[in-house]
């Protein structure tokens, strides 16, 4: 092994560690505000890179009739709760707008040029039509059990992720798909060749982790999920709505994990049931930070990266087991120096 | 209340009576989960094999494994005990047909696996001559592949497969056959079908400077160990196995697949295979039956199981002689009938089966095939 492998090797660690760790930080933040651990999130991934190859091919596909059936019986529900509690009658606007943005997104998908629309606006359609699937999968599994022990969540986790698996399969066909990559550039430096996606990927996962931090730094919504982290009863208390959090959480998520999808799909063959594999190692970068710390499971995430990348090299065989063999360690790690907090269940 | 109970026996009756004509097959696909890509043209090809042999209806059960393994052993004992079938067809996967052999010997069905591995009929044992294999044995491929790189001067090779049973076999057949031919293999890597990178590997593959590089793995994930290897620049010769026979392998893999050499069915290139070959007219009848039913072509993998099909029908008269449908009597007499088909027409190739091998093809069964302007084309 010389220099220009291990540079090779490095970058080819950083860029899908930095899918890791965006990954990561979603799987922290859906947990620390809603105690959900999001098993289903790697299906926004591969929902993501697959409805992107849908889209590049030009052909419709049918994922905007479950956005769309998803907003149907989400807005049913919304309005079974309403004529039960006595007080407030009337369809609220912004049931009937989703509603609408979901038929409107069908509309679109079936009337656009897909194949010859530019790529920033088809990576925008493939985000609009993933992306509200998050929020709907907190309304309609978790937020009925909002205050369910974390086990009982953790389950319901599960089996929303084997669902969705299926659902894939039925949306998208068992074959694998790529897409273009953003451009076709690529940059020598030095000995290395630096293909423009890997750049794409962590120059926007950086940008994506900057625009977070600011979001929940300086924002108001930002402060409200952090306190709602910190805190739930207290914030509550303070007037901060956790079906808002919940859905909000869920939000981000689905957008982090469906544009991860977007920027990894140039690079590799994305199957129906790609995304867990890959939202595990973002989980084991999670596990890194503790559940708890944003930089280090950021950190974790980029050092699996990394490790899967020259483990790739050395031992290609036992690469899998590297890589998650390295949660013991910080286990054994973490469970030595934090100081054990009972939770309340 | 009485009239329902003797509706309910009426229909048992004649139920009973219609059972007695009818042979019973159980169909074990994967159409759904990691390895539904295999299964799905398996359980579309159901509807299109033969139902009727003789007097002798032919009724298919046709289940789904999920791919999972556990799932693969309780639809089998569910045919057997349950439905009473005749035979079975399936499993897709070569893990999933590997956990099945116990319980088919014991119970005396035979099993007809459309899967890849040699391993569920060698090497023979009592539990295996269940067994029946309708695909080409890993060897028979690799011989071709072997033979090619010989003749045309290649003196290394890297290896590239799955880190899963049908790499592993393969890198098995390989090993010992690459000595014999006086190849040396200097580079032997593992990958997962789900990687989202194989730098690693393709970088230690180039590193070991190989004459050609021979990538093992099920599906389209022999695409991306392949286009790895391209962007990088690597310039030798690329073999694939059968398993990569498959559009999407074309049409994921574009300009950079151009030129790879495999040895596979002749479905890939039906129409530059000479009317001198018998399997020809078979498979053009299965594909054009296929595509009238599901309106795209199908995949060598759904001709296993229509070759199982083929293989049955052929088999059934031969055991009605010695007992009825459903009687162990029958199994076994299918059992033996199987065993010893000769000259078999199926869409793939010829079976001629013997006690010793239960996959019955023979050089007939795969052509030598490269990637020529973006399609299959027979290699000359």
């Amino acid at each position: 092994m010389d220099l220009q492998i291990a540079m090779i090797l490095g970058q080819d660690g950083v860029t899908n560690g930095a899918i890791y760790a965006l990954l990561a930080l979603s799987i922290l933040l859906v947990f620390t505000v809603t105690r959900v651990l999001l098993i289903p999130l790697g299906e926004f991934v591969s929902f993501g890179a697959l409805t992107m190859a849908a889209v590049q091919s030009g052909t419709p596909n049918s994922i905007v009739w479950l956005v769309a059936g998803l907003a149907v019986v989400e807005a049913a529900l919304d309005l079974r709760v309403r004529f039960r509690s006595p007080s407030r009658r009337g369809v609220p606007l912004n049931m009937v707008l989703k509603v609408v943005y979901a038929f409107a997104l069908v509309v679109l998908m079936y009337q656009l040029p897909l194949a010859d629309l530019p790529m920033a606006a088809q990576v925008l359609l493939t985000l609009a039509v993933v992306v509200p699937l998050g929020p709907q999968m907190y309304r309609l599994f978790f937020q009925p059990i909002a205050n369910a022990p974390s086990l009982v969540l953790l389950i319901v986790s599960i089996a929303v992720h084997v669902a969705m698996v299926g659902v894939g399969l039925l949306l998208f066909g068992p074959s694998g798909a790529q897409t273009k990559p953003f451009s076709e550039a690529g940059f020598e430096l030095g000995p290395l060749m630096i293909n423009s996606q890997s750049l794409w990927v962590v120059a926007l996962s950086l940008a994506l982790i900057i625009v977070l931090y600011q979001f929940f730094e300086r924002t108001i919504y930002g402060k409200a999920l952090r306190a709602t982290a910190i805190n739930r009863v207290g914030s509550q208390l303070m007037g901060i709505s956790p079906v808002f959090a919940g859905r909000a959480s869920f939000l981000l998520a689905s957008f982090i994990g469906a544009l991860s999808g977007v920027m990894i799909a140039p690079i590799t063959t994305i199957y129906f049931d790609s995304g867990f594999i890959i939202s595990l190692k973002g989980f084991v970068g999670a596990i890194i930070g503790g559940l708890a710390s944003y930089p280090l499971a950021a950190l974790g995430a980029v050092l699996v990266g990394l490790l899967e990348a020259f483990s790739s090299f050395w031992a290609s065989t036992y690469k899998e087991v590297i890589v998650f063999t390295l949660i013991i360690p910080f286990l054994l790690w973490r469970s030595l120096t934090s100081r054990h907090v009972e939770e309340e269940e | 209340m009485l009239l329902k109970k003797i509706t309910a026996a009426v229909a048992l009756a004649t139920l009973a009576t219609t059972a007695f004509a009818q042979v019973k097959v159980g169909v074990i696909t994967s159409a759904t989960g990691p390895i539904a890509l295999v299964g799905i043209p398996q359980k579309n090809t159901v509807p299109l094999m033969p139902k009727k042999v003789g007097d002798l209806t032919i009724e298919y059960i046709s289940l789904d494994d999920a791919s999972d393994s556990t799932a693969s052993v309780t639809a089998v004992k569910k045919l057997i005990s349950e439905n009473n079938v005749d035979a079975i067809i399936g499993p897709s996967g070569s893990p999933n047909a590997m956990g099945a052999i116990g319980f088919v010997a014991e119970a005396g069905v035979p099993l007809l696996a459309p899967v890849g591995t040699a391993a569920v009929v060698l090497p023979m044992t009592e539990q295996k001559k269940w067994v029946f294999k309708t695909t080409q044995n890993d060897d028979i491929i690799a011989k071709a592949l072997v033979e090619h790189m010989a003749k045309n001067g290649v003196k290394s090779l890297g290896l590239f497969g799955t880190g899963d049973p049908y790499g592993e076999n393969w890198s098995k057949v390989m090993t010992a056959l690459a000595e014999k031919n006086g190849i040396q293999i200097v580079a032997n890597e593992k990958f997962q079908r789900n990687d989202t990178s194989v730098t690693g590997q393709t970088l230690k593959i180039i590193g070991a400077k190989p004459d050609a590089v021979l990538i093992a793995a099920p599906g389209s994930s022999a695409v991306l160990p392949q286009t790895s290897l391209f962007d990088r620049g690597y310039k030798g010769k690329y073999y694939q196995t059968h398993g990569a026979a498959l559009d999407d392998f074309l049409k994921l893999g574009g300009k950079k697949v151009e030129g790879t050499i495999l040895a596979a069915s002749l479905m890939l290139v039906l129409d530059e295979i000479p009317d001198s070959n018998p399997a020809k007219k078979v498979a053009a009848e299965y594909m054009g039956a296929y595509e009238k039913m599901y309106g795209n072509k199908p995949a060598t993998f759904g001709a296993n199981v229509y070759d199982a099909g083929l293989l049955l029908q052929k088999a059934i008269p031969i055991a009605e002689k010695k007992g009825k449908p459903g009687t162990k009597e029958f199994r076994a007499a299918l059992r033996d009938a199987l065993e010893q088909t000769k000259e078999l027409v199926g869409a793939q190739g010829v079976y001629n089966m013997t006690p010793e091998d239960h996959s019955g093809f023979d050089e007939r069964g795969r052509e030598m095939i490269t990637v020529k302007n973006g399609t299959w084309a027979l290699l000359k």
